[in-house]
């Protein structure tokens, strides 16, 4: 078979819908909205083929199926569809499987859409659901909860670097002073060092303002080549680097406890595909499910030594201003965490701070977006670089 | 997280005697009996006992609970690094939560984990309690 020569990717199009309690909204609705949007902004008609980022889908909607419901309900029959199930990194999952079809030339125009409904169980179903993206046998059986895997996390950080609980608070206000420009934000209220440190435990050392909140929302994106890029005027933002790195689910079975490897493998690709060192990184979104996840996402990206990414929220150097911006719409702990969307949210957000349409929340002079979405506490890691052209 | 019977089953054996699997390549002993060994992918694998003794490598003290395990808030989860080498996620018990520490010595017991419903089947398993046996 001849090898011709991979397509080079672009995103035409974004939509996402406020990240919310939308008690009125059904899964497939926030979808459709979603989806709808971003074809509108793409000027396409419609995709060639849709990509479906969810995880809970099935346990708290009785929803499987979701690639081609979607793509039916939005009025693309026919296309090519698929749902993509990565625990929490659904969403950059399928954004990752959306790039490989045009990357690879099967396709010249696709959707991805990262969906989630969390508000339709009430009994503590999507605490259950979370979960399921630990170990089950290791770690499920034995009552630890997906907060709990990030406190024995953050517990052990703490006894090894001895960081103050203020140095953690740091991550989160930083979070919610950038969600305040953010109008699909989820809390768009700046919080205070002692609100945070007065949050009531839930998995302790692990309190409420450690973790992002639950949230319904969905986000889209449509990719495209660049000769169909190019016909519709839309060469705005490319992908220049993709990359997935995968570690144990359990965090008995990791080589070092405090080091992600797939955060360190995953992003070390990423960059060095697109020809880019961390220093060259404008802004990045990372997946700060919860504060220690920020904290050693920045350590195994490059952008502290070992037991000093702490360092960096306290000394300011992760705000919008500062010399390595991280969640400059809020991140998922204020803009929300509808599991499955948060991989595309960031996405979206990343083409608006590129394309100069971040509003409120602009980096100034941002060249080189840094997106990633993490599945479980470092098992599954999806990262990608994205610049304007 | 709804009762499953024969998952329950199957698994009994490694819940009432902690044993983990050697790998005869390279020697490591991982916490469970696994077909391939997760640091040289080597596919020699045999049993190995072990003794249950170790200490406190994390812990977190749970307030909220997952389904089925909130009669026993607040709990301590951890992860004990066994003096075998390999790391076992595991309850600690017979201690007050304010008292368990990074690096404190423990010992395996066998313990209720948790009954599916007020009439219904009760999970044994090891958990671990502050060391006593000398
Ligand atoms: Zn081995």
């Amino acid at each position: 078979m001849a090898h011709s020569r991979p397509h080079e990717v672009y995103v035409i199009g974004t939509g996402q819908v406020p990240v919310r309690e939308h008690w009125e909204r059904s899964l497939r609705d926030l979808a459709v909205w979603a989806l709808h949007s971003a074809v509108a902004d793409s000027g396409i008609e419609a995709p060639e083929a849709l990509y479906v980022g969810n995880m809970l889908g099935a346990l708290l909607s009785d929803q499987q199926h979701l690639g081609t419901l979607v793509a039916s309900w939005a009025g693309y029959r026919g296309i090519e569809a698929a749902t993509v199930e990565a625990a929490c990194c659904s969403g950059g999952s399928a954004l990752r499987q959306g790039y490989l079809a045009v990357r690879s030339g099967a396709h010249r125009a696709v959707a991805v859409v990262g969906v989630e409904k969390m508000t339709d169980s009430v009994n503590g179903a999507a605490t259950a659901g979370l979960a399921m993206a630990a170990d089950a046998e290791a770690e499920g059986a034995v009552g630890l909860s997906f907060p709990a895997i990030n406190a024995l996390l953050m517990r052990r950080y703490m006894h090894e670097f001895e960081p103050r609980r203020e140095d953690f608070a740091a991550f989160s206000v930083n979070s919610h002073a950038n969600a305040v420009g953010n109008p699909n934000a989820m809390f768009r209220k700046a919080i205070s060092e002692r609100a945070y440190l007065e949050a009531p435990m839930i998995a302790d050392p692990v309190n409420l303002m450690d973790s992002a909140p639950m949230a319904d929302g969905a986000a889209a994106v449509i990719l495209a080549d660049a000769e169909t890029a190019e016909q519709l005027g839309r060469r705005g933002v490319r992908i220049t680097g993709s990359a997935v790195a995968t570690d144990s689910l359990a965090l008995q079975d990791r080589r070092e406890l405090l080091c992600l490897d797939a955060v360190a493998a995953s992003t070390a690709r990423a960059l060095d595909m697109a020809g880019k060192t961390p220093a060259d990184v404008s802004f990045f979104e990372l997946h700060d499910a919860f504060t220690i996840m920020a904290v050693l996402s920045l350590e195994a990206a490059g952008f502290a030594p070992k037991g000093e990414g702490y360092r960096l929220a306290t000394e300011g150097a992760v705000t919008r201003e500062g010399r390595i911006p991280i969640c400059t719409m809020g991140g998922l702990k204020a803009r929300g965490h509808p599991v499955g969307a948060t991989g595309v949210y960031q996405a979206v957000e990343a083409v608006l701070q590129l394309t100069g349409r971040a509003g409120d929340c602009q980096v100034a002079g941002a060249k080189v977006g840094l997106i990633q979405n993490i599945g479980g506490s470092g098992a599954t890691v999806v990262t990608h670089v994205l610049e304007a052209d | 997280m709804a009762l499953q019977l024969p998952r329950e089953w199957r698994r009994r054996a490694e819940r009432y005697r902690l044993f983990g699997g050697r790998c005869l390549g390279c020697g490591r002993i991982s916490p469970s009996l696994r077909p391939i060994c997760p640091a040289c992918q080597d596919d020699r694998m045999e049993e190995v006992e072990l003794s249950g003794r170790g200490e406190v490598y994390s812990f977190a003290v749970m307030y909220k609970a997952p389904e089925g395990f909130e009669q026993d808030i607040p709990y301590v989860v951890a992860l004990v690094k066994l003096e075998e080498g390999p790391v076992i996620t595991a309850q600690i018990t017979d201690v007050a939560v304010d008292d368990v520490r990074v690096g404190m010595p423990v010992e395996s017991v066998l313990r209720q984990w948790r009954q599916h419903g007020p009439d219904g089947h009760i999970v044994y398993g090891y958990k671990f309690r502050p060391a006593q046996r000398p």
